[in-house]
């Protein structure tokens, strides 16, 4: 077990290339109960949430969801997070673990709104069931016909007889379920979705597999790829900033740098020599140090080994060779198109 | 499950003595504790270890992990096998997943080193 955020997680449990494995050909479950929750309420909950976020929260309809970013005024990320619309006067929050009381302190900052702003973490347990037997192994447990759940939204029904929020999301570049629970029924989901599961092979999976899955979809991990001195658009998140929306906390800046471009840039590369790029290795480009590794490791899906960096953005684009300082030692790599990998439709 | 004919390091390493030459490798407890390995880096032939020092690394999909080397000597031989299978730390590293041979520059220090039981006591007391 690891320390992550005051939560002690499993880092794997059969293995994560196992576990990677399960939730790319059947369904795997993670226990994400660390993750945070926020929520907004009142008449005035919409004004709030889209001034505090970057992306346009008035184009949500009840019962959608949407990736978003919490800024600093300087530009910088407080945090990478999911808004759903649950009523008109109803926002619901997932937030990373170790940003939840940052996250809260910021919106209520902010909070000049007719609204009120909830600290909610310890009312739900989350649990994300990915794969493509995801769908066969949740449908078991519930009335709610998960069909009709499109990707990127959600609904409030039931699972195992006690009230759950069913959203179509995920972190794994699967299709898949994160569900939100009561505490009390946590550890009597797990088991029966386990069950439910079992026929198709389904694996518990660790923060390990967790990172491996993600990493091969390109999704942004805070504290890697996203911190408080990058922006949305050195991020390669230019899609979830919506300058045209109105005014949010962090606009002003990112219209400036959106007309003066940036000057660094996140892009994937796959190592060409023997060795594994990993999380703060030195990037090098004609033999100079050129940037950072943000996230590296194996990919078991694609039998390589890959990553994200920060280069200048002139060189932040596929086909350029650099190299990656491992140990002391260059070794070549060559940077590439992202994701990594992409579901078969 | 431990050879009672190896002797362990705290670091999680066995060598296995014949002669003057020592063979190396790590125990099926570290091997358990990375979890997949992925890779591994080993010194060239001719390279001097010293006991206690980094030799080299071995890599699980999560992480970097230094080997430690249990004795000093010259390196002989790295096993060839695990450059393209790496995996077989997981699977075999008592036997066919050795990492180095060495040429012992002085067979005694093997006396520091824990015997079977007592490397099993000590990886038990750890958890």
């Amino acid at each position: 077990m690891v320390d992550f955020g005051g939560w002690d997680m499993p880092v794997q449990y059969s293995g994560i290339i196992d576990e990677h494995n399960a939730v790319r050909t059947a369904v795997g479950i993670f226990d994400v109960s660390h993750m945070g929750e926020i929520e907004v309420r009142g008449p005035e909950a919409a004004k709030l949430v889209d001034f505090v976020t970057t992306n346009a929260v008035t184009k949500l309809k009840i019962g959608q969801a949407h990736y978003t970013g919490l800024l600093y005024e300087h530009g910088g990320f407080v945090d990478d997070i999911l808004v759903h619309k649950v009523a008109d006067d109803h926002y619901f929050l997932c937030v990373n673990a170790s940003n939840q009381d940052k996250d809260y302190a910021h919106i209520v900052a902010h909070n000049h709104f007719d609204c009120t702003v909830e600290n909610a973490g310890e009312r739900y347990a989350q649990f994300a069931i990915q794969g493509p037997k995801a769908a066969a192994t949740l449908s078991k447990l519930t009335p709610v016909d998960l069909s009709g759940i499109k990707y990127y939204w959600f609904t409030d029904g039931e699972v195992a007889g006690v009230p759950a929020r069913i959203a179509h999301t995920g972190y794994t570049g699967e299709l898949g379920y994160e569900i939100y629970v009561p505490p009390a029924e946590a550890e009597r989901i797990w088991k029966l979705v386990m069950d439910a599961g079992a026929e198709f092979g389904i694996r518990p999976c660790g923060l390990g597999a967790r990172n491996t899955l993600r990493l091969e979809a390109k999704m942004a991990l805070y504290g890697h790829e996203i911190d408080a001195t990058i922006s949305p658009f050195e991020a390669d998140l230019a899609w979830i900033v919506k300058l045209d929306k109105g005014d949010f906390v962090g606009r002003d800046f990112l219209a400036k740098q959106k007309e003066t471009g940036v000057s660094r840039k996140l892009v994937g590369f796959e190592m060409r020599g023997r060795g594994i790029g990993r999380d703060g290795y030195e990037v090098f480009l004609d033999g100079s140090p050129a940037g950072w590794v943000t996230s590296g490791g194996p990919a078991p899906t694609l039998c390589k080994n890959i990553g994200l960096c920060y280069l200048p953005v002139a060189n932040a684009v596929p086909g350029k060779n650099i190299q990656i300082m491992i140990r002391n030692q260059p070794v070549d790599a060559v940077t590439v198109e992202t994701p990594f990998y992409k579901r078969a439709k | 499950m431990y050879p009672e004919n190896f002797r362990y390091t705290k670091e999680h390493e066995w060598v296995s003595v014949d002669g003057d030459t020592g063979t190396i490798g790590i125990t099926d407890h570290a091997q358990s504790e990375l979890g997949d390995i992925v890779y591994v880096d080993l010194p060239k032939t001719g390279t001097h270890l010293d006991q206690g020092k980094s030799l080299g690394s071995v890599e699980s999909v999560k992480a970097v992990s230094d080997i430690y080397s249990p004795v000093s000597g010259e390196v002989v031989a790295t096993n060839p096998e695990l450059a393209d299978h790496p995996e077989k730390l997981n699977s075999e590293p008592h036997s066919n997943a050795w990492l180095v041979k060495v040429r012992l520059s002085d067979p005694a220090q093997v006396q520091n080193l824990m015997s079977a039981a007592d490397y099993q006591s000590y990886i038990g007391a750890e958890k």
